[in-house]
């Protein structure tokens, strides 16, 4: 046995890594679900293994704030879905990407990001970041060429999300990937709104995905989370830029992160010493819930870009509306990419803006009965919220117009109900306005 | 000459089931005694699962590294075993090989492993002419941390689908 060709290993379909990866029948009782592991602490059979345990010479567990059985479960389930080698779940999707940063960034590093991301993120990049010593410089992201212009030589990474949040752009993902592999720094993608379902960014040339489980994954507004996934495939040691993975770790008795543990190094290392040291991990409990609904995620994807592509065509159509950025839409700028990267649909999140400016906005989202009006996105209900006054309220007047957050944008996140009643609900909104 | 990028390996998990299962002894060339190295990870780790591990490295001959004698050449190891693990460049892996086969049909050796990042098909092509198997870049922790279930606990994506109950050892 040199090398067995012919034994190419199946590959799995997302639907079937949705139900089955991660997962498997408990090998002592057989329960079939995956249990909640509602545990601190585990027990070590000696002080050897504890000591091999500490020392990461051997795979278990500690301590729930480092690994626990159940969101291991859904950290191997997510590696799978995104095509990536190894995931490390969080306590939310901010977490996810603080994780990352503080895996990657020493202080006085830049990165690049997207300036049409999460309002949240922009806040958490603009400012708290820089606190720390990691300096975030936004680029229009509409053109990849932006990206490249603004790379320096303490640039460590780009940051974007592909299908953003608000305002209903795609970006050229294969475009901007090149541009990082010119520079050899890292990709990260914030796939959250796409969900590996519509979008999986590694198979574009992505080297590091974080995703908000509390969105979509979830999916039924029930559970906070974050994951950070890696592709496994950056060579952190092909240059000096990331002592972080290539050095000595002093944290870990002068452990070296990458050539210990290769292809999941950056997963390890944010994990043993990011999780460890900070302290946002998952809860079981959570993990149990976003592991049971993404089961039932390509289910809801499906019917979730479904209704957004009616309700979408119906607002374009509507007299009181005057834009509607939605990218499934074939008058959008961005249909043809959304077409290359999410063929199944460009999700179910995204904005509208009414004739009557901002006033109108307040009467809609006031005047509707079935949509929430509040600040989360992905549920199985319809949402409706005012970015302006809420997510993006942190942000000066040009953040906010740059990031698609205009006082008059009302942003929507289409759930699972009946077509009909969605569109009757908006219809009677609307003739309040 | 245009440098010719070598096939992907596959291996099929049921084969590399079948060594770490029918494996006892490996000789582990390249071993550190320093533990952060990740040789002397996977020694402590293989130790762990019942296996005996022999670590051949010149510079430490004589001395010991987690409980077992240092040899400087497999030729010097006093005892037989199934399987070497080589940690070192694909290039030095070629020199690893020979001496293995040097060692005649009644070395008892049934498999040459070569580390992540080790591959040298050549050297493989001819273990495998003796009737050796031969696997080559993939770490034996790794694979049996992924076959037994242990991997997905960090979070790694072991690629592995099954609706049976996994056996840990």
């Amino acid at each position: 046995m040199v090398n067995d060709n012919s034994k190419v290993p199946w590959v799995y379909g997302n639907e079937t890594n949705a139900v089955h990866a991660g997962a498997h029948p408990d090998p002592v009782t057989g329960a079939r679900n995956t249990p909640i592991y509602q545990t601190t602490s585990y027990v070590f059979d000696n002080v050897e293994h504890a000591a091999d345990l500490f020392n990461l010479q051997t795979f278990g567990f500690i301590y729930s704030r480092l690994t626990n059985p159940t969101v291991a479960v859904l950290e191997e389930r997510m590696a799978a879905l995104e095509g990536g080698r190894a995931s490390v779940c969080t306590s939310s999707g901010h977490a996810a990407q603080f994780l990352t940063f503080f895996t990657l960034l020493e202080p006085g590093d830049e990165f690049i990001a997207s300036r049409n991301l999460y309002g949240g993120s922009i806040t958490q990049f603009g400012v708290s970041f820089k606190r720390l010593g990691w300096n975030c410089n936004f680029v229009d992201p509409t053109d990849p060429e932006n990206f490249r212009k603004a790379i320096t030589p303490k640039t460590k990474a780009i940051f974007i999300e592909v299908l953003a949040n608000p305002g209903g752009i795609v970006l050229d993902l294969e475009a901007i990937s090149m541009i990082a592999k010119d520079a050899h720094i890292p990709l990260i993608v914030d796939n959250t709104l796409a969900t590996p379902y519509l979008l999986q960014p590694i198979k574009w040339g992505a080297d590091l995905v974080v995703n908000s489980t509390t969105k979509f994954l979830s999916g039924h507004g029930t559970s906070l989370g974050g994951v950070l996934t890696e592709s496994g495939k950056f060579d952190w040691g092909a240059d000096d830029k990331f002592p972080s993975m290539t050095q000595p770790e002093p944290a870990y008795h002068g452990l070296t992160f990458y050539e210990t543990f290769g292809d999941f190094g950056f997963t390890m290392k944010a994990r043993a010493v990011g999780l460890r040291d900070f302290g946002p991990s998952m809860a079981p409990q959570n993990a149990f819930y976003t592991i049971t609904a993404i089961e039932s995620l390509p289910a809801r994807m499906d019917r979730h870009v479904k209704n957004a592509q009616a309700v979408a065509e119906y607002l374009e159509k509507h007299p009181k509306v005057s834009k509607v950025s939605y990218a499934g839409l074939k008058t959008s700028p961005y249909h043809d990419l959304a077409n290359k990267y999410m063929p199944k649909g460009a999700g179910s999140v995204f904005t509208c803006q009414l004739k009557g400016g901002y006033d109108a906005g307040v009467k809609l989202v006031e005047g509707v009965n079935l949509f929430s009006h509040l600040a989360n996105v992905g549920d199985t209900r319809s949402l409706i919220l005012h970015p302006a006054s809420t997510t993006h309220r942190q942000l000066t007047d040009d953040q906010r117009d740059a990031a698609g957050a205009e006082a008059d944008v009302i942003r929507l996140s289409i759930g699972q109900e009946s077509i009909e009643d969605l569109i009757h609900d908006l219809d009677e909104g609307l003739s309040k306005v | 000459m245009v440098e010719q990028i070598p096939p992907p390996l596959f291996y099929d998990d049921d084969d590399i089931h079948k060594i770490l299962k029918s494996t006892n002894i490996i000789a582990l060339v390249g071993a550190s005694p320093k533990w952060v190295r990740p040789s002397n990870f996977v020694m402590k780790y293989m130790q762990g699962k019942g296996f005996r591990v022999i670590p051949v490295n010149p510079s430490f001959a004589g001395k010991k590294i987690l409980g077992e004698t240092v040899y400087a050449t497999l030729a010097d190891i006093p005892l037989k075993f199934d399987m070497i693990d080589i940690f070192r460049s694909s290039i030095a892996a070629a020199g690893v090989v020979d001496e293995a086969l040097d060692l005649g049909p009644d070395s008892n050796i049934k498999t040459i492993w070569m580390q992540l990042t080790v591959r040298n098909d050549a050297a493989a092509r001819k273990a495998v002419a003796e009737g050796i198997q031969v696997v080559m870049d993939r770490c034996p922790k790794i694979e049996y941390g992924r076959l037994f279930g242990e991997l997905g606990w960090s979070g790694v994506n072991s690629g592995i689908i099954t609706s049976k109950r996994r056996k840990f050892s």
